[in-house]
């Protein structure tokens, strides 16, 4: 059993940082489609100057999901893959299009404005139907039948829940993509784009926190076995909250440039988002267990051999070690190095 | 059809994708690689040139290599469950240590591109070595599981159990080495004649030797002479797999090579086509003995026939044609690096004569050709199998059903993927011809 919970609570880390990653990610590139026209901000250049070297590195993360999901619960693989075929897919073909049509558009300036169009459009589709495993995984939505498993779309696409996980995906994205845009044009001395950004960030961040609330009134009804695990969890949810209002009034706190008519400090704001979010999506992973997919796949009914467990963390370990020097200068090259993040003008 | 041929032709068509992209995705890196370091020694310009125009291109085909590589990964756990049980309890280990390889070369190529004004030349070369060898070990390590699905190791199946795992013999299996080096090096090859192809058509349109020429030129020679070492690496590597079919997967062998009849003294039949009724292939050239000789060294060698297996467990009989055409190839690439070699050094002419330079626009396309043979070839020559006497390819399918619109869907992405990444390369290209890089270069 702790294996199988070690496991779990790597793959759940590693979901988390992609879930933030990709959210920015996500948000980068639908900012830079809604600002493309008003070349007077650099708003644009700011979000393209985040992505460009970044998307890569946040697309393998994806990956690593599912490459940790299928090595560590072979069991639940075979569940999920099945449901997921249609769902999974449409989320593949979105992905190819925007990972595609994003890196052709710094290539090709011409075409910029119709290809921005297409990866801004999927960008903010995709996290909408990436979070749709969450309530598939909470039950209700899974038909079973001589051992077959089919994913009732019917259901799903009429369900509250659904509807409320797609509208906290959504303006998470928005909400922490522009809080890392103003954070990331404070940094750079765009100011008039760090008063774009921070602008959307008060407009947003409220509506996420109404989607969150909204997931767990409708998880009432349709999971309530998730619901009342949770309410065990109260004391995260207050904490994720309390990150929040903190988050929120720092983009009130004294600015630098206090004179000229700035407010906030968006890298407190950001970190005490991601906080907020880590702490909602501990109560929430640790309320999920001990099922993957409820109420058919556990940690320990899809759990890998316990071979195959050990030498897969040695190789995570020994990865750990040579890869961090490689982030650690990934981040000094791309979001602490003023060359790069505040370029002379040209 | 049924939901197996769709299955296998919607992975089949993700496959066939993305290995023109990686396949290029593994050779480029190399080929900027010995552009940086020869620019470093030679301190000529045209050399750093390569290495950014090629870089631009790299950059490119990444684009659509990463989110195709992105679907054949899921893909593999949303067609294939079952298999893909297998996998994640005494196979996961490639696929773990991939991802690391990934982050390596998505971390190292991102600092290349974006960071090269920053980088000192020596931190250049260190980062475009280490997305060589990031591409590289990705494309060994997926090799891997393919080598294991063709030799299962360090495991066994009792009673539908999965018991007496031991993922390091699974990894370790015994044609990973010998398959995963063919695809390392017949990759980096496939890179190599690509840049000379090019190189080859843009020489044609210049006029005399003049800059822009001699530029064509150097990344000729430079594809010619890389890839004609590693076509001949390809080669001895690929007797050792043959040799290793004949060890390990006999019908395989006897598949590819169209012997019915287990026969020492066994004939080589090279072209044709496998005739079922008859039991030969028909309009072949056979060679006596020689694929005995090939098999174990030895023209007694006994080779087994597929008469010998029962024929539920054939292999379809047509990868004999697509075993030679990856050969045929494959030798006429090494003999035409021969030709331009000599050519080039014996004969101390500057000029290569049109039909050559023909031929040698023609390497590119050519070997990537060779390269889908080859999978094409693996694969299908390993059914009914998806684990070779333990697992059946219909036995992991998905029971979900809706195959058929997911295939379409597919191939429209792919299509629009296939047909915008000619488009942007063309406009790229177009846009900032070498004439105009090379006068910047110089001022």
């Amino acid at each position: 059993m702790p294996e199988a919970l070690y496991a779990i609570t790597l793959i759940w880390g590693v979901v988390f940082i992609y879930a933030v990653m990709a959210s920015i990610d996500f948000g980068a590139g639908f900012w830079s489609m809604i600002y493309l026209n008003k070349q007077q901000t650099r708003a644009t250049n700011i979000a393209n100057r985040y992505l460009s070297p970044s998307w890569e590195v946040t697309n393998v993360f994806i990956v690593a999901i599912v490459v940790a999901l299928f090595s560590f619960f072979p069991g639940a693989t075979f569940t999920l893959g099945t449901v997921l075929l249609i769902p999974g897919s449409i989320i593949l073909l979105l992905l190819a299009l925007r990972s595609a049509f994003l890196v052709f558009s710094h290539v090709a300036e011409e075409y910029k404005k119709g290809l921005t169009f297409v990866s801004g459009i999927t960008g903010f589709l995709i996290p909408a139907l990436l979070i749709s495993v969450l309530p598939i995984t909470q039950g209700g939505f899974i038909d079973s039948f001589d051992g077959n498993q089919e994913l009732l779309l019917g259901k799903l696409f009429t369900s509250p829940s659904e509807y409320a996980f797609v509208g906290f995906a959504i303006s998470s994205t928005l909400f922490l993509s522009s809080l890392l845009l103003a954070d990331y044009s404070n940094v750079a001395g765009e100011m008039d784009a760090y008063a774009i950004y921070r602008k959307d960030a008060i407009i947003i961040g409220p509506i996420s926190l109404l989607m969150a609330a909204f997931i767990i009134f409708t998880m009432r009804n349709e999971a309530n076995w998730l619901y009342e695990n949770i309410l065990n969890y109260t004391p995260w949810m207050i904490a994720s909250i309390a990150g929040f209002a903190l988050g929120y009034a720092a983009l009130w706190f004294p600015h630098r440039q206090k004179k000229a008519g700035f407010k906030g400090m968006p890298r407190i704001a950001m970190i005490s988002v991601v906080a907020q979010y880590l702490f909602a999506g501990y109560a929430y992973g640790s309320a999920h267990l001990p099922y993957i997919v409820y109420p058919d796949v556990t940690i320990e009914s899809g759990f890998t051999h316990p071979e195959t467990f050990r030498a897969l963390i040695v190789t995570y370990i020994v990865a750990f070690f040579i890869l961090t020097p490689g982030f650690i200068y990934f981040w000094r090259l791309f979001l602490k190095d003023k060359r790069y993040v505040k370029p002379k003008e040209s | 059809m049924d939901d197996l041929v769709i299955a296998r032709s919607l992975f089949g068509m993700t496959m066939g994708v993305h290995i023109i992209y990686a396949t290029l995705g593994v050779g480029l890196p190399v080929m900027i690689l010995v552009a940086e370091l020869l620019f470093q020694k030679t301190k000529d310009k045209d050399y750093a040139l390569m290495a950014s125009r090629w870089t631009k291109g790299f950059a490119v085909l990444l684009g659509v290599a990463i989110p195709t590589g992105t679907i054949a990964g899921v893909q593999l756990s949303l067609l294939w469950p079952g298999f893909m049980e297998v996998v994640g309890k005494v196979i996961a280990l490639p696929f773990q240590i991939e991802i690391y390889a990934f982050f390596l070369e998505a971390l190292f190529m991102s600092i290349y591109i974006y960071a090269a004004d920053r980088l000192s030349p020596w931190m250049r070369i260190v980062s475009v070595t280490l997305v060589a060898i990031g591409a590289v070990a990705s494309a060994v390590l997926i090799t891997n599981v393919h080598a294991f699905e063709g030799t299962p190791d360090g495991f066994k199946i009792q009673n539908g159990e999965i018991v007496d795992v031991d993922p390091w013999a699974a990894f370790l299996n015994p044609s990973f080495l010998v398959t995963s080096g063919h695809v390392a090096v017949s990759a980096i090859m496939t890179g190599a004649f690509a840049i000379a192809s090019v190189a080859a058509f843009k020489m044609l349109k210049e006029k005399g030797p003049n800059k822009v020429y001699l530029y064509h030129q150097k990344a000729l020679m430079m594809g010619l002479i890389i890839g004609g070492l590693f076509s001949l690496l390809t080669a001895l590597n690929g007797h050792e797999s043959a040799q290793q079919l004949h060890e390990y997967q006999p019908e395989k062998l006897a598949a590819a090579e169209g012997l019915f009849e287990t026969q020492q003294y066994a004939p080589l039949a090279i072209g044709g086509f496998t005739d079922r009724e008859t039991e030969e292939v028909k309009w072949a050239i056979e060679i006596p003995w020689a694929l005995s000789y090939l098999a174990g060294d030895r023209f007694d060698t006994e080779v087994v026939g597929l008469n010998d297996f029962p024929e539920e467990y054939w292999p379809p009989l047509f990868v004999h044609t697509l075993f030679n055409a990856m050969v045929g190839i494959g030798s006429m690439l090494i003999l035409l690096s021969l030709i331009g070699f000599v050519w080039h050094k014996f004969l101390k002419r500057d000029q290569f004569p049109r039909w050559l330079m023909g031929i040698f626009i023609a390497a590119g396309p050519l070997s990537m050709l060779s390269i889908e043979f080859g999978w094409i070839f693996a694969c299908t020559g390993r059914q009914p199998w998806v684990i070779y006497r333990i697992m059946k390819t219909e036995d992991s399918v998905t029971t979900s059903g809706n195959l058929g619109i997911l295939f379409l869907l597919f191939l429209l992405i792919y299509i629009i993927l296939m047909i915008a990444t000619v488009l942007v390369l063309r406009y790229y290209f177009k846009r900032n011809p070498v004439s105009k890089e090379i006068d910047t270069n110089i001022s």
